[in-house]
């Protein structure tokens, strides 16, 4: 007999989740918290109603939508740091277009993602040129163009869209040019938060999935990403594929943005860099760049996202305690080689034991 | 007889693959022990398993007779076991005497001086004939080697382990290797020679421990074996090393090549003024020293470099500036140098693989989506056709297959394209005979089919069994072309170092 056992990553995924919530105990004893009872809050937080159900969703929707664009652009071995302001140029898009544009919902709805992806996109699709055509580093790149949008909205909100009494962020956009609908906030007992954002984001994963699995684009890109020789050689594009990459990471990022301002949010703040855009490549590094890995990781960040008020409320135990699990887990899971090589060893003893047991 | 080690009954499984299979290696003191087999055979795992870098499931290993564990490269070093890697280890900017100390360091103030002068004396005892003041970078491959070699000596190495050490020599270093290796075991080394090169054994080894696909098969006195013997218990069958084909009968041109120059990556000129015609039904092999320019000309032809001047043409189609897409369609197929780096997508299927070339097109796709069916069977066409073996068959990722198995992969992946004009590039680097003979094969049926192939190789025995005509480089310039039923290996030796024969003895008549 043999036992088939084999790492893969959704076991050194867990791994990663385990020992973060571990060492996230091991924090809360030592600050003399009871870490059971912190736990404890922390999930209830985000999962004891159905209303906290909800709010964790909404969370997730944006993080999903993020991670999916890290994800994305690292198939093709670029680094997408810029997802920030992808969300950021993104979101102005749609907030614009909610503000100013009053036609059919449906139709409204289908222009409002267009403005969107277009927004992000062009967002991202900038240091893919920059990459393609003088070989400048996307890492460099995208943080640039972060604080670009950044200062753009800066300038743009209190300009164009002042609010009537804070001079700090844009006027709220109407209820019905939202992306929040009644029947899915009765749905979730009332959740606030919870809006029509999460079936982009599970329509975005599906495509997505399709891309890279079925079609001659996902091929060429992951060519691109693996070994972008070997893809040369073959006469595949490969600045093509870089800034193609580039443009649909950004275009992701850019509705992320749309589901955070226009849904999760009503309006848009100046001077904050929107932290889900680095959250984002933590949900990509525990999803493995994997789409549906992107789904349960960015539902899982988004639990504790949302759990962590209750957790502080309920208790002693700062919020920051629930950063910084987030922190292990990605710190864990970036360390995977070592699960890897944990389980491989595991695997190895245990069937060396079945092994010497069978031959007694 | 006295063994100095000893590998007994040794099995090792990898997921879906026996590599060793009850395998037995008996090394006598001071011979020179040579271990053939095909690739993917099990020759680098069983040496592997002797050098601590796996464990065997089963079986022992003894070391002067004694029952030893080994489990890391330091027991083996221990033990008076050293390897020479294929690809050596060495810091390129550090001193000949600072690579073999390194690790090896003792005290806290280096005491280069005493070290260089064990070393000179080591490297005089042995003829190796190095300066242990030079820099790394700046002495020749085959130097390389012999620093390797020292590092052994230097470690007091009993036993030394030799991984295919003439992969990377040219035809003097070969025979300098050789004269060190007989040097090694008249001072009472020994000796583990990895090799699927027959003449290599013949000329140097004792005895020879015979492995195929992980089994042992047998052991024989060198001396009393004939190549051809060796040969078929490698592969099981009988082998033929000449390739059998009838005269070319070439047609019209396929590749044309005129007043070509390329630069090369240190931006000088690296291709010369080159013109050269391959006609359909013809191979044209291209011969010359590494670093001549061959690798700058076949770029420049597949399109993985830009042309200065000059321009190329494929059946008539211009092809010197287009893209790569539109020269493959235009009827080319490239084996590439470097099958790591080129050749394959390592993370990738062998499925995904052996369609990276026409993915794009009906039947693997259509619309834009990839009919994974289809391209499933035709990766498990081109493995059956070219016998490519793997652990997990076309789901394998490339980089788990055995670096034979990922050539033959290319060159049927190649072949199946039947292209026009076919650029083999090295095609049996790494191959065992077996396979040697089978690509050989394959080549002159694609060129009976009508098509060109333009061979670069650096080994001359491959350029005269299957060229037509031979093309001789050197310094990026065309020396000559001739037939190669006019020609023989010393006079193309001589051209390889730029010495254009005809035009000496015109000036001889003159």
């Amino acid at each position: 007999m043999k036992i088939q056992f084999k790492s893969n990553a959704f076991v050194i995924a867990l791994s990663a989740v385990i020992l973060g919530l571990i060492a996230g105990g091991i924090f809360m004893a030592l600050i003399g918290s009871n870490p059971f009872e912190g736990f404890l809050y922390l999930f209830k937080g985000g999962l004891m109603n159905i209303e906290r159900v909800g709010n964790t969703i909404a969370t997730a929707i944006t993080l999903m939508l993020v991670g999916l664009s890290v994800s994305f652009a690292f198939k093709t071995g670029l680094f997408n740091i810029g997802a920030s302001g992808q969300m950021l140029v993104g979101g102005l898009c749609a907030t614009l277009i909610a503000h100013h544009l009053f036609i059919p919902r449906p139709l409204y709805l289908i222009v409002l993602i267009l403005a969107a992806i277009v927004g992000g996109a062009v967002w991202g699709v900038i240091p893919g040129l920059l990459k393609a055509k003088f070989n400048v580093h996307e890492v460099v790149a995208t943080i640039m163009m972060n604080w670009i949008a950044y200062w753009s909205i800066f300038y743009f909100v209190p300009a164009f869209l002042k609010g009537p009494s804070l001079e700090t962020e844009s006027k709220s956009i109407l209820f019905e040019q939202s992306l929040r609908v009644k029947w899915l906030n009765e749905l979730f007992g009332g959740s606030e938060y919870v809006n029509l954002g999460i079936f982009v984001a599970i329509a975005a994963i599906i495509i997505i999935k399709f891309i890279l699995d079925k079609t001659t684009l996902g091929f060429e890109l992951k060519a691109v990403g693996a070994n972008r020789f070997c893809a040369e050689y073959a006469g595949i594009k490969v600045n093509r594929n870089v800034i193609i990459s580039m443009m649909i990471a950004g275009a992701l990022a850019g509705l992320a943005g749309m589901t955070f301002y226009t849904g999760y949010s009503r309006n848009m703040q100046i001077g904050v860099m929107p932290s889900m855009g680095f959250d984002g490549i933590a949900v990509a590094l525990l999803g493995a760049s994997n789409p549906i890995g992107v789904f349960f990781s960015a539902l899982f960040f988004g639990m504790l996202q949302s759990g962590k008020g209750f957790m502080n409320a309920m208790t002693d135990i700062p919020p920051e305690i629930a950063d910084t699990i987030i922190a292990t887990i990605i710190y864990f899971t970036a360390t995977s080689v070592l699960f890897k090589r944990l389980w491989d060893w595991v695997a190895k003893k245990m069937s060396d034991i079945v092994a010497q047991k069978g031959g007694k | 007889m006295s063994h100095v080690i000893e590998m007994l009954n040794i099995r090792k499984e990898f997921p879906g693959i026996v590599a060793n299979d009850d395998i037995t290696l008996q090394v006598e003191q001071g011979e020179i022990h040579a271990i053939l087999g095909e690739n993917g055979a099990g020759k680098s795992t069983l040496m592997s398993i002797l050098f601590g870098l796996y464990r065997a499931d089963r079986g022992t290993i003894k070391v002067k007779g004694k029952e030893v564990h080994i489990t890391n490269p330091n027991d083996a070093n221990d033990l008076g076991i050293g390897m020479v890697h294929q690809h050596f280890k060495l810091v390129q900017n550090f001193t000949v005497t600072e690579n073999i100390i390194l690790g090896k360091e003792s005290g806290f103030i280096l005491d280069r001086r005493s070290a260089a002068k064990k070393i000179k004396t080591l490297s005089e005892q042995y003829g190796l004939n190095i300066d242990p003041n030079s820099i790394i970078s700046d002495i020749t491959v085959g130097m390389q080697q012999r620093v390797e070699i020292l590092k052994m000596l230097y470690r007091d190495a009993e036993i030394l382990i030799f991984d295919e050490p003439t992969a990377v020599l040219t035809p003097q270093e070969i025979d300098e290797l050789m004269q060190i290796m007989r040097n090694l075991v008249k001072e009472g080394k020994s000796i583990i020679l990895i090799t699927h090169k027959l003449d290599e054994i013949k000329a140097v080894a004792t005895r020879c421990t015979i492995i195929r696909r992980g089994k042992f098969i047998g052991v024989v006195d060198v001396s009393k074996t004939t190549q051809a013997e060796m040969a078929s218990m490698m592969v099981g069958r009988q082998v033929n090393f000449k390739v059998k084909k009838r005269p070319a009968q070439p047609k019209e041109n396929v590749l044309h090549i005129e007043h070509l120059n390329v630069l090369n990556s240190k931006k000088v000129l690296g291709i010369k003024d080159f013109s050269l015609e391959v006609r359909s039904g013809e191979i044209v092999g291209i011969a010359g020293v590494d670093g001549n320019g061959q690798t700058e000309l076949v770029e420049a032809i597949t399109g993985l470099r830009p042309v200065v001047s000059g321009n190329i043409h494929i059946n008539s189609t211009d092809i010197t500036n287009a893209n790569i897409r539109q020269r493959n369609e235009a009827g080319l197929g490239h084996i590439p140098e470097d099958r790591q780096k080129r050749g394959l997508v390592m993370t990738f299927p062998i499925s995904s693989n052996m369609v990276i070339k026409e993915y794009y097109r009906k039947p693997f796709s259509k619309k834009g989506l990839l009919n994974d069916e289809l391209i499933r069977k035709h990766a498990q066409e081109i493995c059956e056709a070219f016998d490519v073996r793997s652990g997990e068959g076309i789901d394998s990722a490339a980089g788990k297959l055995s670096g034979g198995n990922q050539q033959k992969a290319i060159v049927g992946r190649e072949m199946m394209l039947e292209p026009n004009l076919l650029i083999a590039v090295q095609p049996t680097r790494g191959l065992d005979v077996g396979a040697i003979e089978y690509i050989h094969r394959r080549l002159v049926e694609h060129r009976d089919a009508g098509h060109a192939v333009l061979l670069v190789s650096f080994e001359l025995d491959e350029i005269f069994n299957l060229s037509d005509r031979i093309a001789v480089m050197n310094s990026g310039q065309l020396i000559d072309i001739v037939k190669t039923t006019e020609t023989n290996e010393e006079e193309i030796g001589l051209m390889m170092t730029g010495v254009k024969i005809r035009e000496v003895s015109n000036e001889d008549t003159i």
